[in-house]
């Protein structure tokens, strides 16, 4: 589902949110698959730890830049096609 | 001669000064702000590049791996630093390309503080995550360092820019960040099967019999790792972002960060999914064959100067992928690391003198840079030179990348990629010499440029010409390659 | 580093250095730039001299360095080599001393002179190479060298033959390297050896050796311009005069043919190359060309493209004197590698010379010019004869030999094809001697850049290097059996060089 929201959505802040969504998919995998011995294993809880972090700061980022781009170009979402 | 010994305990010590140096310059960077910054990166990038040179010349001599393990602990709990020849030859190649361009960007920025903003900080921090990406030992810590070199390097692209940046920026974070999550998903899954995410601790475990999500944690990550280095056809990001960028970004960018990913494929490849790859062997190829021809052709009809080089590094990305199915025989390795060194060198020289020819010209156009030849031969000549490296002509760097390339695929009876490479050269002296063609026709009327400060000229002729005698000389490079356990 | 060692990277060094002062050297320092040129020119020379007395010694002159394990850079001053090195050198000087006349007041001769002066080191490392990969490396130097001399004026129709021109050499280089990396890959090394180094290699890759051929040929085969890939030599006319001459006499497609004459003799080995009857074609094709370059050069009325048709036609004489298996034929082809190098350079430089005094581009301008540049006009006619074959010049001991190889190689009809092309020969160069010698001077010339100052018809640096070469034509003709001729320096490479042994033969 995030997959196709980052790739099919124009609006950014909707975009930057699909990325959440994805985010939060893949670190709930990885927390599930390990619990499922039983035992509290400490390494993957660091691991998704580290992967919220990242995800904090990439999302601070692509906040960043499209408020930055709203306030240079008045747009709220990027344009089609390039130029050569 | 040193006792080996002591030499590996000092190197161990240089291995983490790699990463933490960069990044300890880089926090004193973003303490100083925009024109006094550049005066910690530069000895901080010079430091670094006599460490990776100490460590080179340590790996030839003892013939092993470095390792270092952070804090003292080692795996599954801790994090590992592992230099074996293929890692320390992509760490020298990097500081050997960052200390001269960031020569040339004090001087590109000199007077033009608010496009240097974040330049120096962001710099750091790529460096230092590159330097981390090619060190790392275990898959989690990739995706660590592959997340910094990714944001770091959409902030370069964003920093001080305009719309049509920003929007470059926000395509190629997109880009990048969904990537990652494809490689993180993977790393999720091959945790959830074995337990560890150490490289070399997963290898032997992995076998042809393994399970699905084995199988399906492999192609997130091939696939992950593909969008972030571009290749065709998710080369989408990669024009706008080179191709707007500033000069100096635009050649780190190139030179660089893109052949991180493609050096985690490889490894990936080699390591832990070595007895499931072979079977998409086919896949790289042929991908890395359309870049080169779709690359190529864009790269022809390119109106900007800076555009055509951004296609044409689209282009040379699809070399480093064609040893894939190489891979079994002897020679790919050295072929692609070759051609990392080559497009590496040739590409950051190429931006380079692109950045001096706008500033001189005042314009980014292709078309507007006739009768320059005259005015500003040292730059055309960078640029010529770097041209010859990246058609593969001798003597360069790229023609012993292609000479290798073209070697182990006849080995191999893969004959259809010896036409690709070939090809791929006549394609790169096409638009290359669009370029030069264009510098040596008499101007209409006479040519008023503005005037650049010569040291950047001769920074562009010196990456340029670095690519030139590498090829004259690849005996070292070959050397380090061949230790550790690589592959 | 042994003085056998440092020799040959000397010879080198003395147009690599002073091209590159040359090319930091700002435009009004014309003396300084003079000086340099004619300093190196003379230095090569003299160390070219001590080269070739040190080989009829018996000496051997070498160097290597390894860029990656497995594939070495070598140098080697041996017999062929210097033949070729020989020629180079000697004409480099003359036409160092006609370009500096010819350019005198053009825009960017620092620049002009930086790449001449790379362009005579490649062709120095071409005709030195130890082995296909060296050879490869200055072969691609020399194409990259001379683009920028191609395209020096900068206009619409110079970059246009200059793009013609790369387009062939960069294709030909493509489909060379392909053999070279095929053959190493068999072979393990690619070293110019007497009597080749496929020894051995049988039946089971026959077929491939074949193709390798193929590909090596037509590799070199673009730069010595036979047919079809002769397309870009007329094309490059647009440049200097003094380009022309490099390009057509002394460099480029002296390398393609000289890269010919390595391939079939130390690469493939005449014998094996009989066995796998690759002889046949090859001389076929050069006869072809022969025939062909001289049809063409009848129906040109620009001189210059006339010439340069003459090229296609002449340089295949030597192809042909390769493909013929016997010591005659060899002979034959290799002193006329020399011989045309020295005729045709006087052609171009009088070809230069009317341009630039007169005005003249096309053959119908060039009635009465004999009256008025008589000096210039005899070395033309001199050396259009020797290009007939006219007794006492160098074509006629070409000829001589290569009639004689071809009936030794039982190959009659190459005899029809060489008497062929000396009557064509004469038919696009008589009618020229007619018009210039015994035709009516037109009343105003197309543009006098040059008057006439007594008998002083041009400009000393461009009358006396043809002057000098034609001189030479008569010379190496009347002298061809001194020990210092060409010919005989041709029967000591095929003497120590190639089976079968040479006899005493004239």
């Amino acid at each position: 589902m995030g997959v196709c929201g980052v790739l099919l959505l124009r609006h950014l802040l909707r975009r930057i949110l699909a990325f959440n969504l994805m985010g939060s998919g893949a670190f709930l995998v990885l927390v599930g698959l390990a619990q499922r011995d039983d035992i509290a294993n400490p390494v993957p809880q660091a691991m998704v730890l580290t992967g919220i972090v990242v995800a904090v700061a990439a999302t601070a980022l692509a906040l960043a830049l499209a408020r930055r781009y709203h306030h240079l170009s008045g747009r709220s979402s990027l344009p089609e096609g390039g130029d050569d | 001669m040193i006792d080996p010994a002591s030499a590996l305990g000092l190197s161990e010590i240089l291995l983490a000064l790699l990463v933490a140096l960069p990044l300890a310059w880089a926090v004193l960077a973003f303490a100083l702000g925009p024109g006094r910054s550049g005066w910690v990166a530069v000895p901080g990038l010079a430091l670094q590049l006599s460490i990776a040179l100490q460590l080179a010349a340590t790996a030839i001599d003892t013939g092993t791996a470095i390792h270092h393990q952070v804090g003292g602990w080692g795996a599954p709990l801790g994090i590992d630093l592992r230099g074996d020849g293929l890692a320390l030859a992509m760490v020298l190649l990097t500081q050997v390309v960052a200390l001269p361009l960031a020569l040339y960007a004090r001087l590109f920025y000199l007077g033009r503080g608010e496009e240097e903003a974040y330049f120096w900080p962001l710099t750091g921090l790529l460096v230092a995550g590159l330097n981390g990406l090619f060190l790392s030992a275990d898959l989690f810590n990739i995706y660590v360092t592959l997340e910094l070199v990714g944001l770091a390097a959409v902030g370069l692209v964003a920093a001080g820019g305009k719309a049509p940046q920003l929007s470059a920026a926000i395509n190629y974070l997109f880009a990048t960040l969904l990537g990652s999550m494809a490689y993180l998903l993977g790393v999720a899954l091959i945790h959830g099967a074995y337990g560890t995410v150490s490289i070399a601790t997963l290898t032997p475990l992995v076998t042809a019999q393994a399970p699905l999500a084995v199988w399906l944690a492999g192609l997130l990550m091939l696939v992950g790792l593909m969008i972030k280095t571009a290749l065709f056809p998710f080369h989408g990001w990669l024009p706008p972002a080179h191709g707007g960028a500033p000069a100096p970004v635009s050649a780190l960018l190139s030179a660089l960060v893109i052949k991180g990913t493609f050096y985690l494929v490889l490894r990936l490849w080699t390591g832990p999914f070595a007895a499931i790859a072979p079977v998409v062997e086919w896949l790289p190829a042929a991908l890395g064959s359309g870049a080169i021809l779709w690359g190529s052709w864009r790269a022809l009809r390119a109106t900007r100067i800076k555009m055509l080089i951004a296609y044409s590094t689209v282009a040379q990305l699809g070399y480093l992928f064609l040893i894939f199915p190489l891979l079994e025989g002897a020679g790919a390795i050295e072929a692609g690391v070759m051609q990392a060194w080559a497009h590496g060198l040739a590409k950051a020289g190429m931006f380079a003198a692109a950045g001096v020819l706008i500033r001189a010209t005042g314009q980014d156009l292709i078309g507007g840079l006739a009768g320059v030849v005259g005015r500003m031969p040292i730059t055309l000549f960078a640029f010529g030179l770097a041209g010859v490296s990246l058609m593969g002509l001798p003597p360069s760097s790229g023609f012993l990348a292609k000479w290798l390339l073209i070697e182990a695929a006849l080995i191999q009876e893969q004959w259809h990629l010896v036409a690709v490479v070939l090809s791929g050269g006549l394609l790169a002296a096409l638009y290359v010499f669009k370029v030069i063609r264009q510098a040596f026709l008499a101007p209409p009327e006479d040519v008023h440029l503005a005037p650049v400060p010569r040291n950047l000229e001769w920074l562009a002729l010196a990456l340029s010409a670095a690519s030139i005698l590498l090829g004259l000389r690849g005996v070292e490079l070959m050397a380090l390659l061949v230790t550790g356990e690589v592959g | 580093m042994t003085i056998y060692e440092l020799l040959p990277l000397g010879v080198l060094a003395s147009s690599l250095i002073p091209g590159i002062i040359i090319f930091a050297l700002p435009e009004p320092w014309v003396g300084v730039r003079t000086a340099l040129n004619l300093f190196a020119a003379v230095v090569k020379l003299a160390l070219v001299g001590v080269l070739l007395a040190g080989v009829e010694a018996g000496s051997e002159f070498g160097v290597s360095y390894t860029v990656l394990p497995g594939l070495e850079l070598v140098l080697n001053a041996d017999p062929l080599g210097l033949l070729f090195v020989t020629l180079s050198a000697v004409l480099w000087l003359f036409t160092t001393l006609y370009a500096i006349g010819y350019l005198e007041g053009s825009p960017q001769r620092s620049r002009f002179f930086g790449f001449f002066s790379l362009c005579v080191t490649a062709t120095m490392g071409i005709a030195m190479a130890g082995n296909l990969f060296t050879f490869f490396i200055f072969y691609e130097l020399l194409t990259l060298s001379t683009y920028p001399l191609v395209v020096h004026r900068g206009t619409p129709r110079s970059m246009r033959g200059g793009t013609i021109y790369l387009a062939y050499t960069l294709v030909g280089g493509t489909l060379l390297l392909t053999g070279i990396v095929w053959l190493h890959n068999l072979v393990g090394h690619t070293d110019f050896v007497r009597a080749g180094i496929l020894e051995g290699l049988g039946g089971a890759y026959a077929g491939q050796l074949k193709v390798i051929f193929l590909l090596l040929i037509a590799g070199v085969g673009v730069k010595a311009a036979i047919v079809p890939l002769h397309g870009w030599l007329p094309q490059a006319m647009v440049a200097p005069a003094p380009v022309s001459a490099l390009l057509h006499a002394v460099a480029v497609v002296k390398a393609g043919a000289f890269g010919m004459v390595r391939i079939v003799y130390e690469i493939y080995g005449i014998e094996f190359a009989q066995s796998l009857d690759l002889l046949a074609p090859l001389a076929a094709i050069a006869g072809v060309t022969i025939v062909w370059g001289s049809l063409l050069a009848l129906f040109q009325s620009d001189l210059k493209k006339r010439l340069a048709y003459s090229t296609v036609s002449q340089v295949s004489y030597i192809v042909l004197g390769i493909a013929m298996f016997g010591p005659m034929g060899t002979i034959g082809g290799l002193v006329h590698l020399v011989h045309q190098g020295i005729m045709k350079i006087t052609l171009f430089f009088c070809a230069g010379n009317y341009a630039e005094t007169l005005g003249i581009h096309g053959i119908r301008e060039m009635n009465g010019a004999g009256r008025r540049m008589p000096l210039t006009t005899l070395a033309f006619s001199i050396a259009a004869l020797g290009l007939m074959g006219a007794p006492l010049t160098a074509g006629a001991i070409s000829k001589h030999w290569l009639t004689g190889g071809a009936e030794e190689a039982g190959m009659d009809w190459a005899v029809w094809v060489l008497w062929t092309s000396s009557a064509l020969n004469a038919a696009y160069f008589l009618p020229i001697l007619w018009r210039t010698w015994l035709c009516k001077m037109p009343l105003r010339w197309p543009r006098e850049h040059i008057p006439s100052r007594g008998w002083r018809e041009t400009a000393w640096l461009l009358l006396l290097p043809p002057l000098f070469t034609g001189a030479a034509t008569v010379a190496v003709g009347v002298f061809a059996n001194s020990e210092l001729s060409p010919l005989a320096w041709a029967q000591l490479i095929a003497e120590r060089q190639y089976l079968p042994v040479v006899e005493e033969v004239k």
